[in-house]
């Protein structure tokens, strides 16, 4: 069978089983569109290139499978440099096509021409310059093998618009030409025993949970090790709901703004247990200063991950999900064998005194203060269901949506963490609710992140996708005011921005959704209600929260964690919780 | 042009494809790694190619560096060859300066390095000198008495040494 390059992409993405792809068309990608109308997979037509990559972020957060976005040369390819290399930095699949000029004229400065593949090299996993349209089946399934297997990541093809127009004849690959890609399975049978051992003579161990748990798809793995050992568990911002928060075990989220006890039992741990997690600076503060106690048996995927900046004693390169099973058989054979754990009952009591000293807090709302976001968070998560989808910004709105809402299931938090793309949280929370759509998707956006890309709003009334927004609209770029208080002498350049221009009500309803505003206490419940009856079109709510807010505990940049600054109303607490 | 001190050799085989070469050097950027030198040249197979990258480990640990390099795709395997149990080559070109006077003293420094004079002109030779990267310094240092009008230097190619040692290290077990 005869087909064009582009007959043969779309053809191919059909083979892929893409359901739906976002996008928005253009001069060099003009060949690919035509085959999308006899096509099965939905097209979602978006109004910013960004937009269609956090989009394609989103759905592969909440599904697991790479989501696509389609976007022509030039500017559109540069606009989606963001999501690509935010993508790049949490490991989510995606695929990304853009049309680029014709072969013949690359080189030449012709309209519309940038160095695509040149310019997404160090933010894509891998990417491919198609030359021949004879290729394209080829590159779509390496492609899509190599967005979603090993570590996952963003991939791009960059398609000339006469290798779309070349015909082909139409072939579908059964094997892969990938000679240098072998990404990591089972772990080291050694080095499996030898973790089952540490996990067992610890005195003080914790579990360090990463985002590579969600994409190895362990979270009933991990939760069968801790239970198995009595491990409690910290979950970073990347892995919040692959263990439960209502379990007794759970510590929540470390770093940076991580509350006082996941902090701190991972600086006085005798043992860390590394799983699908890097070591990331929000996470361990200096790195000098970090755990300095721990033993540390490390377990990722990506190999390059292990002693990247903190020596393992014992490296495990390896799916997370198939480790950890073997992981928790190693420990049974131990067990089994005769082996047992030391008496942790002294730790444990450390640790329940430290969550009672220091759970997350915040002062109660006054009466006729502007609202507290805290509060906000707490009603909202009061009023939805429990598997919620809660997508985010970037800023104190998400540390604050991270640390008070309640994850009890795997794939209900969508953020940008490694990267901290503002303006993440709108096009992502679409995404997220294409690929779920029997799932609640709330974005709680801040006002300057909702600025960024709120027209995509326009995108999901069109296509009647009926996200709801959440603003904590403090009237300010509120993380960087808040660093400006704390270290800049409440110097505050250039960080405010208004309440109400723009007026994020009648914003919402020029872009064909609800804008519901709340202003006191006994608002926000009653809008909360509205909103939720609300599911033939997206909801927006303008909460106008407190501006001067900040977000606690706080580990100051730079500094070690034990350095960790609680709200001042527990800092007469402070030191008390020591073992 | 003296190589650091802690440096290695990587031996890199790679697919023999476009943007290869772009690839392995927008890693380097991008982490930080410091490449002293870099020779590129296609192997006996067509389908690959051989680098051989001299780095600079004083910042960067070689392990660091192979695992990062080893995620690029196109790479097939990384063997790091240590300085001891590899032979090195490199070759310089250089045109320096030998005006009548100096003309015998720098034939005879070429010939004592066993180097090669290349071409001649009035107040200038063009030599040669293919050897181990040491040997090469010593070289280059003594020409610029005279001094050196231009130089290139290939940087440096390297082969495991044929003792009944083990192996290099193969960094990726395959
Ligand atoms: C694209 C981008 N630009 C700048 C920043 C730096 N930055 C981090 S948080 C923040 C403020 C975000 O403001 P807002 O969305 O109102 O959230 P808030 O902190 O007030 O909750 C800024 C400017 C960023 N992370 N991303
Ligand atoms: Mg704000």
């Amino acid at each position: 069978m005869k087909l064009t390059g582009a007959q043969a992409l779309i053809k191919s993405l059909e083979m892929e089983s893409v359901e739906v792809m976002f996008g928005l068309p253009g001069g060099a990608i003009l060949p690919v569109y035509d085959p999308i109308i006899d096509s099965s997979i939905r097209h979602i037509l978006v109004r910013h290139e960004q937009g269609a990559g956090h989009m394609a972020e989103g759905y592969a957060h909440v599904t697991g499978r790479p989501g696509v976005a389609m976007v022509t040369s030039g500017p559109a390819a540069t606009n989606i440099v963001t999501p690509l290399c935010d993508a790049y930095m949490d490991s989510i699949p995606m695929v990304v096509v853009t049309g680029q000029v014709a072969y013949s004229s690359i080189g030449s400065d012709a309209f519309q021409e940038c160095d695509t593949t040149g310019i997404t090299m160090s933010v894509t996993k891998h990417n491919w310059l198609v030359t021949n349209a004879q290729e394209i089946p080829q590159v779509v399934k390496e492609a899509f093998h190599i967005a979603s297997s090993g570590r996952p990541g963003p991939v791009l093809i960059d398609v000339p618009k006469d290798v779309s127009n070349q015909m082909m004849d139409w072939y579908w690959p059964d094997t892969l030409d990938l000679p240098g890609y072998r990404p990591a399975g089972r772990g080291d049978p050694e080095m499996i025993r030898a973790a089952a051992r540490a996990l067992l003579d610890a005195h003080r161990p914790v579990i360090y949970a990463g985002g590579g748990i969600l994409k190895a798809r362990a979270a009933d793995a991990l939760r069968e090790l801790a239970e198995l050992t009595g491990i409690h568990v910290v979950t970073t911002l990347m892995a919040r709901g692959a263990f439960p928060d209502d379990h007794p075990l759970c510590l929540g989220m470390p770093g940076m703004h991580g509350n006082y006890t996941a902090v701190t039992s991972m600086q006085q741990a005798d043992l860390l247990v590394a799983l699908g997690s890097r070591f990331d600076d929000r996470v361990t503060g200096k790195v000098d200063g970090f755990a300095p106690g721990a033993k540390i048996v490390h377990v990722d995927v990506d190999p390059a991950e292990l002693g990247k900046v903190r020596r393992p004693d014992v490296p495990i390169v390896g799916d997370c999900r198939l480790v950890i099973e073997e992981l928790v058989g190693a420990v049974r054979d131990l067990l089994a064998g005769g082996s047992e754990a030391p008496d942790r009952s002294a730790w444990n009591a450390t640790i329940d005194g430290w969550r009672q000293k220091y759970p997350l807090a915040y002062e109660p709302q006054a009466e006729g203060d502007a609202l507290k976001p805290q509060m906000v968070l707490e009603h909202l998560r009061d009023s939805t269901p429990d598997d919620t989808i809660v997508v985010s910004g970037v800023g104190q709105h998400q540390m604050w949506a991270s640390q008070y809402w309640r994850f009890n299931h795997p794939y209900t938090w969508v953020n940008s963490g490694g990267l901290g793309t503002m303006g993440f949280a709108v096009p992502a929370a679409i995404g997220a609710k294409v690929g779920r759509p029997d799932k609640v998707v709330w974005a709680v956006d801040g006002d300057g992140c909702f600025q960024m890309t709120a027209q995509e709003l326009v995108t999901a009334s069109a296509e009647r996708i009926p996200v709801k927004v959440a603003i904590l609209n403090n009237a300010y770029l509120g993380m960087v005011r808040q660093w400006q208080e704390m270290f800049y002498d409440e110097r505050y350049s250039e960080v405010y921005l208004s309440p109400d221009l723009p007026d994020y009500v009648k914003w919402a309803e020029a872009m064909g959704c609800i804008g519901l505003r709340a202003e006191t206490p006994e608002d926000v419940q009653p809008v909360i209600d509205k909103a939720n009856e609300i599911d033939d079109r997206p909801v927006v709510i303008d909460f106008r929260t407190d501006s001067r807010e900040k977000v606690y505990p706080m580990v100051p940049a730079g500094q070690a964690n034990d350095a960790i600054v609680v709200p001042p109303f527990q800092e007469g607490r402070h030191g008390e919780g020591g073992h | 042009m003296a190589v650091p001190v802690k440096h290695h050799i990587l031996s890199v085989l790679v697919e023999n494809k476009a943007g290869v070469l772009a690839r392995v050097a927008s890693l380097f950027a991008r982490r930080g790694f410091n490449i002293f030198s870099l020779a590129v040249a296609p192997t006996d197979d067509e389908r690959f190619s051989r680098l051989t990258i001299v780095v600079d480990v004083e910042a960067t640990s070689i392990e660091q560096i192979t695992r990062q390099l080893d995620k690029l795709i196109n790479v097939l395997q990384i063997s790091e060859l240590d300085p001891a149990d590899s032979v090195e080559r490199e070759l310089l070109l250089a045109t320096v300066r030998a005006a009548p006077a100096d003309r015998g003293q720098v034939i005879e420094l070429v010939q004592i390095f066993e180097g090669r004079i290349l071409a001649v002109g009035h107040d200038v030779l063009t030599v040669s000198l293919e050897g181990a990267p040491a040997k090469v310094d010593d070289f280059e240092e003594l020409l610029r008495t005279y001094g050196i009008v231009e130089l290139q230097r290939t940087g440096r190619v390297a082969l495991p040494k044929l003792v009944r040692r083990p192996q290099p290290r193969a960094v990726r077990a395959s």
